[in-house]
């Protein structure tokens, strides 16, 4: 009895499903449910690039039109993952050139793309709509001409915080006067000027553009010009909005501005100069996002922006805001759901002291929806992690940076242990934690007690010994990306724990005690997972069995070792002679 | 990604590198760690005070605090110290409102009230015994003048104005 759904009707329902998770979950079902929801799905998300071939996911998802690729691990954001690593779009874009001509959106977070690899993109979809790179590199403007010259149906071009080596300014004008469909562009981390009169007339004859962000070059005589082409833009990058001041400029910038009704979100203001930010004053109370975290200025100026943002909701800016300025976030911005807090002296000396950690203590009480916070701060106390997680347990992601490496609880001198502990007990939908400061084993105890739901888990300069992997290994349920480094823990608990490993995306370990015969253990043991040793000094097959690596990145995979390995990388398949000599395998 | 010794030779021997004769090399490459075991316990009470009246040498942890790199780079709050050989403290100057060197430095002789030379590419400051350096990105003590404005003012740690029988040093290394 019960007949089978008929594939057309699962299809339609299937066609309501947007989720990847859902779809992941449906995929699970049954066999003609797997093949239904493959044939359907049309956005791709693939959270490391390593984890399955590009054949693969192209035979899948036939239908695909949106792929999402990351490439590095989350560290190589701060130098911890040597140059030449991998990374790499080509294998990628090279199969789907072939397989799925009709791609239309491809992103990318920390991958290494190439000029061709942006050539073959725009010669071989021909309904290409969206490119986002995010912390991408490999590719020159001449790569980003060639997108702009031949896609003729382009609406998102966005070049995110990448390294881009800069050939110039022209590959803005190989937009094509027949193109109009452009929604979003950002051309951010371009160093080179663009033409302002090509930038202008691409401006007005786009009139979808809702997002547009531009460079440091360009000056405040061009944004008042561009902003009164488009006046309907809803997410605006400044350029330097920087120049020796006139009331004459300030007064057409003002104007401008006041002409945007719908702006939503701000960003740029690099260099800013304090006695252009009275422009902005018109447009604060509509925005819901505003960073200011490149802008040098001081608090009295931060705050006369932050307290006519009453419906903001996202806050990035740096520690030049103290604690009096995050007092009138506090009291305005009864919106806010994310403050990132940046320190302005990032090397370690020098660093002020008017941020402390009162400022985010202020803001959790007032903001009840706060639910994501990163925070840079000289000092941290236990009775602060306390008290917000008492008045916010519904933060989502918590990411607290005591700049010091090893700093206790600034008064009592004890450890953090206790305010983390607060923070995972009280907070039970933690998706995310960093923690620092002064953390014995106990910490994680609690962590992988009560860190339920936490997905990634970033952690340096803390713990006693293997027990805190332990802790972590063998509770933190949700876990899929766990990142340490500097850690006193050794080979141990990680064998121990393995297995689960195969739950998780990834785990990268860099300067802590694990040794080389424990990573060989670890690859003989699951050979569903690719345990990469990076080492820089000296190749890793010349140590000793017991000496310890420099950095481990583990992941799981179906596609099993990769090709593209550099001098550096050494991986169980390099040489399988070398293999497990005199270490039992469990 | 060569490996430092290379058929025995240290390579480091024969490094060219551009610094003040007489400068510590050593200093600045242990000054590297990508890890502070050894650090662990230094907030016990005696350590803490021994740690506050060492002399400053900064150990830069690499990639910590975790900060992007092109937030590092974007992100200078431009305030430098500025020193003077003879001066009794020390002043702060934003170089954010300079737009070229000779603002600078004609900033830089108000504030102290002295003349700096006429600055040559080959031969650096001649005629008052002043000499205008920066400590850069890289810790290293440059002449200022040398390298584009923009360049400079974003990678311009902290001045010191040299006199007299330091300056010709810094002038015959190059």
């Amino acid at each position: 009895m019960g007949l089978p759904l008929p594939s057309k009707v699962l299809e339609h329902i299937l066609s309501f499903i947007d989720s990847n998770e859902d779809r992941n979950s449906v995929s699970l079902v049954c066999k003609s449910w797997f093949d239904t929801e493959r044939r359907t799905r049309k956005r791709v998300f693939v959270g490391n690039c390593y984890s399955v071939s590009p054949v693969t996911v192209s035979r899948r998802f036939p239908k695909m039109r949106s792929l999402t690729l990351k490439g590095k691990p989350h560290f190589a954001d701060y130098n911890l993952v040597p140059d030449g690593w991998g990374g790499y779009a080509w294998p990628w874009i090279e199969v789907l050139a072939k397989k799925n001509p009709l791609l239309e959106e491809i992103r990318l977070k920390r991958m290494v793309i190439t000029d061709e690899c942006l050539e073959m993109i725009a010669a071989s979809f021909k309904e290409f709509k969206a490119l986002v790179l995010v912390s991408c590199e490999g590719f020159t403007t001449d790569g980003i001409a060639a997108i702009a010259a031949t896609c003729r149906n382009l609406e998102v071009l966005e070049l995110r915080e990448c390294i881009v080596e800069d050939l110039g300014g022209d590959w803005l004008s190989y937009f094509p006067e027949s193109l109009t469909s452009l929604v979003s562009l950002d051309f951010s981390c371009l160093d080179s000027e663009v033409k302002l009169s090509d930038l202008e007339r691409l401006v007005s004859r786009s009139p979808n553009l809702k997002s547009l962000k531009l460079n440091r070059a360009v000056t405040l005589e061009g944004l008042e010009s561009l902003l009164r082409r488009a006046p309907q833009l809803t997410d605006l990058g400044t350029g330097s909005f920087s120049a020796e001041f006139e009331p004459e400029m300030f007064s057409k910038l003002s104007k401008a501005f006041a002409e945007c009704k719908q702006l939503k979100s701000l960003s740029g203001l690099w260099d800013v100069i304090p006695e252009y930010l009275p422009a902005l004053y018109s447009v604060c109370p509509g925005l819901t996002s505003l960073n200011l975290s490149y802008a040098t200025v001081r608090m009295p100026d931060l705050v006369g922006i932050l307290r006519r943002c009453w419906k903001l909701q996202k806050l990035w800016v740096m520690d030049l805001i103290e604690d009096k300025g995050l007092q009138t976030v506090a009291m305005r911005c009864k919106d806010l759901r994310e403050l990132r807090v940046f320190p302005s002296e990032p090397d370690l000396d020098d660093v002020s002291v008017a941020l402390t950690e009162e400022g985010l203590v202020t803001v959790s009480r007032s903001c009840r929806k706060l639910e994501s916070i990163l925070y840079f701060c000289v000092q941290f106390t236990n009775a602060a992690l306390v008290t917000i997680s008492r008045y916010r347990p519904n933060i989502k992601c918590f990411r607290l940076c005591v700049i010091e490496p090893f700093a206790p609880d600034h008064i009592t001198r004890e450890p953090l242990d206790e305010g983390f502990r607060a923070i995972v007990e009280g907070c039970k939908d933690l998706r995310r934690l960093s923690v620092s400061g002064l953390l014995t084993d106990k910490a994680f105890e609690y962590i992988g007690k009560h860190a339920k739901k936490v997905r990634m888990l970033s952690i340096a300069f803390a713990g006693d010994s293997d027990l805190m992997l332990h802790h972590l290994l063998s509770g933190c349920e949700g876990l899929k990306k766990l990142e340490i480094r500097d850690c006193p823990f050794g080979d141990s608990a990680l064998l121990e724990h393995a297995a689960k490993l195969e739950t998780m995306r990834s785990l990268w370990m860099s300067s802590c005690f694990v040794s080389f015969g424990a990573c060989k253990v670890l690859s003989q043991k699951l050979p569903k997972l690719n345990v990469e040793v990076i080492d820089e000094m000296y190749p890793p097959e010349s140590r000793p069995e017991n000496s310890p690596v420099e950095r481990i990145y583990i992941y799981r995979t179906l596609a099993g070792p990769r090709l593209d390995m550099p001098e550096f990388v050494w991986t169980i398949h390099k040489n399988p002679e070398v293999g497990v000599s005199n270490l039992a395998i469990k | 990604m060569a490996y430092e010794k290379v058929n025995e030779l240290n390579l480091k021997d024969t490094e060219l590198r551009l610094g003040l004769p007489g400068t510590e090399e050593e200093v600045k490459q242990e000054q590297e760690v990508s890890c502070v075991r050894s650090n662990k316990r230094q907030f016990d009470e005696e350590t803490r005070d021994e740690q506050e009246s060492m002399p400053p040498t900064k150990t830069q942890i690499v990639g910590w605090p975790p900060v992007r790199s092109y937030r590092k780079n974007n992100n200078s709050v431009s305030y430098v110290k500025v020193s003077m050989d003879g001066a009794p403290y020390l002043r702060k100057i934003d170089l954010k409102t300079y737009k070229n060197y000779p603002e600078l430095l004609k900033a830089l002789e108000n504030m102290f009230k002295f003349t700096i030379g006429e600055y040559s590419e080959r031969e650096g400051y001649k005629g008052s015994g002043f000499v205008p350096t920066y400590e850069d990105k890289d810790g290293d003590w440059m002449l200022v003048g040398d390298v584009p404005w923009d360049m400079f003012s974003s990678s311009c740690k902290r001045l010191r104005i040299m006199k007299g029988s330091e300056a010709p040093a810094l002038d015959s290394s190059l």
